[in-house]
């Protein structure tokens, strides 16, 4: 899959390569990228790991060991617990209408009306823009007063609505700016896929007089079943992940109930100065994010055999 | 497209009328909500500042204007933060794309010792959120006196394991016969990486090119932790922090975010087919 684009240029020769051509100093190709791997990258999660074990604060002085003692507070953390409660619920409410709209536009523009471009734009352009633009238009789509939505609530009569600021919207709101902002991504995989379906296919289900409905359920979901398995586990990894948009929109806040883990970790870490304790989260998070992704692969293999 | 328009009538023939007019209808409603929010923002960038405070459902009153966007222009601090963001993104386009071509080189064509060991590293890596390395590298960019500076904020951004992996695999489609013909004739490896695999590389080096200059120039993270000078502010992480110094300067503050998002919409149009093709082919953005 990650090849498709060579056959253009060259058609694919597996051909082991002869030990003898191989020989020389390949070794000297790979050594800018690994003292940038090695620095940036190996360093830090050593150091990281390390950090976790002290009681490093951001102000500098004197870091102590202190064992496992910043694991044993992570856990028995409320704050720790609240963020892994709406992380989850975050991940739940995003993964779903990111995976089920973006197939729904996919198959409507894949269906065809003229002008596929326009409506790709549509779908995919807020996925082009950097998070704080995404975050300025929507403080500004939920402003109250003369913001756009609550504009048209009131003119029809309703209570405007603290998008924001009111507990229990809020994190309704951030989901709502997340599946506009990157729903783009997972339509533009659907499309490619749909557009990677041999036309013999629905010729033969045409001739067996399918209904559009038949052929929609019956071939192609079916047809890019792959896609939608890395479309979910994909999804589910980047949603589980999520930061900026909420530090930007309510910085976790009404009361925490929008405080995902990461923006805990970036409290505890850059405005709580302790460095230690948030590093300590932060490979606990590691290890969940890595336990998930093992069970995905474990359910996806046994799918496939 | 040709191909594209034969397999739309075959689609269409044989759907009832409802069907696809249902179907025209949710693609309309569903592009309108999507392009709506963008558009709302231009036009109240197009307001002046007192429409732009005033009933949201009306024409406005003084007429349109490009006075919000002659402001941000010349008063404001949008063409330095547009210029930061440039360099660091040009910047981390040109040594990431150098050094996991050379490392995507070494890894697939060449013979040395450790070489299938450190890809494996190379690859498991990919695993690792960058976000919660934020507070070590944070602490290692102190320590090297990097923060506050544009190496600080560019070195951390270069490696990108799955660009070399996603390099790695196209090189290895490369006929391996060409670059014994140029051994034969007495090349060197690097003559034969420049003379040989980058010109038959060209649409990878550009899609790979394409997303790491769309994730440097969107990236917030990073350069945000990472720098407190006002003159070093990238445009994402000067609009989302400046912001007060506008004040409550409604159409300002859209004007200067339809200015941010226009350089990446300008690439998106010249460069559409090859980043939809990119996005399908790695199944990855730049995230």
């Amino acid at each position: 899959m990650l090849t498709d684009l060579a056959p253009s240029v060259a058609p694919p020769i597996t051909q082991k390569t002869p030990a003898k051509v191989r020989k020389g100093s390949g070794f000297w190709f790979v050594v800018p990228f690994l003292v940038a791997f090695a620095m940036f990258l190996l360093w830090p999660i050593v150091s990281g790991l390390w950090m976790s074990l002290t009681n490093q604060s951001l102000t500098g002085s004197g870091a102590g060991f202190t064992g496992l003692s910043n694991y044993a507070e992570a856990l028995a953390d409320p704050a720790v617990w609240q963020s892994l409660w709406n992380t989850a619920v975050f991940t739940i409410a995003t993964a779903a209408p990111l995976v089920v709209l973006s197939f729904v536009m996919a198959y409507l523009v894949y269906v065809g009306l003229p002008g596929q471009w326009l409506w790709r734009m549509s779908f995919f352009t807020p996925y082009l823009l950097p998070v704080s633009v995404v975050t300025a238009l929507w403080q500004w789509m939920f402003q109250p007063g003369f913001g756009l939505i609550n504009s048209i609530l009131t003119q029809l009569g309703f209570a405007e609505i603290g998008f924001l600021d009111q507990q229990g919207v809020a994190m309704f709101s951030i989901v709502l700016v997340t599946i506009w902002w990157t729903v783009g991504f997972n339509f533009l995989l659907y499309l490619s896929a749909l557009q990677n379906i041999p036309d013999h296919v629905f010729e033969a289900a045409q001739l067996d007089g399918a209904g559009p409905w038949r052929r929609l359920v019956s071939i192609i979901v079916p047809m890019v079943n792959k896609t939608t398995i890395m479309i979910v586990m994909l999804q589910i990894l980047a949603s589980l992940k999520v930061f900026e948009q909420i530090y930007l929109l309510t910085a976790g806040g009404p009361r925490g109930s929008t405080r995902s883990v990461l923006e805990y970790i970036y409290d505890v870490g850059f405005s709580g100065y302790r460095l230690g304790y948030a590093s300590a989260i932060s490979y606990l998070f590691f290890a969940l994010i890595v336990v998930v992704a093992v069970v995905q692969l474990r359910i996806m293999n046994r799918k496939e055999h | 497209m040709r191909a594209q328009n034969q397999r739309t009538s075959a689609l269409t023939i044989g759907t009832s009328k409802a069907w696809t007019g249902g179907a025209i209808t949710a693609l309309i409603v569903l592009a309108l909500m999507w392009v709506i929010p963008i558009l709302w923002g231009v036009a109240t960038s197009l307001k002046t500042e007192k429409d732009a405070a005033g009933p949201a459902l009306s024409v406005p009153s003084q007429g349109w204007t490009l006075d919000a966007y002659v402001q941000v222009l010349t008063q404001g601090e949008i063409p330095r933060w547009m210029f930061n963001s440039f360099f660091v993104a040009v910047s981390v386009t040109i040594l990431t794309v150098a050094i996991s071509a050379l490392a995507a080189y070494g890894f697939s064509r060449t013979e040395f010792r450790g070489r299938k060991w450190l890809f494996a590293l190379t690859i498991a890596s990919i695993m690792v959120p960058g976000q919660i390395l934020i507070v070590p590298l944070f602490q290692q960019m102190n320590s090297m006196r990097l923060t506050d500076t544009f190496a600080g904020i560019i070195l951390p951004q270069i490696v990108a394991p799955m660009m070399v992996f996603i390099m790695k695999n196209f090189f290895e489609t490369i006929p391996q016969e060409l670059e014994e013909a140029a051994r034969i004739d007495g090349a060197g490896r690097m003559r034969i990486f420049i003379t040989i695999i980058v010109p038959l590389s060209r649409p990878i080096l550009m899609a790979v090119s394409i997303f790491v200059f769309i994730g440097a120039w969107n990236n917030f993270l990073w350069p945000f932790i990472v720098t407190n000078n006002p003159d070093l502010l990238t445009l994402p992480v000067g609009l989302a922090t400046v912001k007060n110094a506008y004040g409550v300067q409604y159409a300002q503050s859209m004007a200067s975010a339809i200015l941010a998002a226009l350089p990446l919409m300008v690439v998106f149009a010249l460069f559409q087919r090859q980043i939809v093709k990119g996005f399908a082919t790695s199944g990855m953005g730049g995230q």
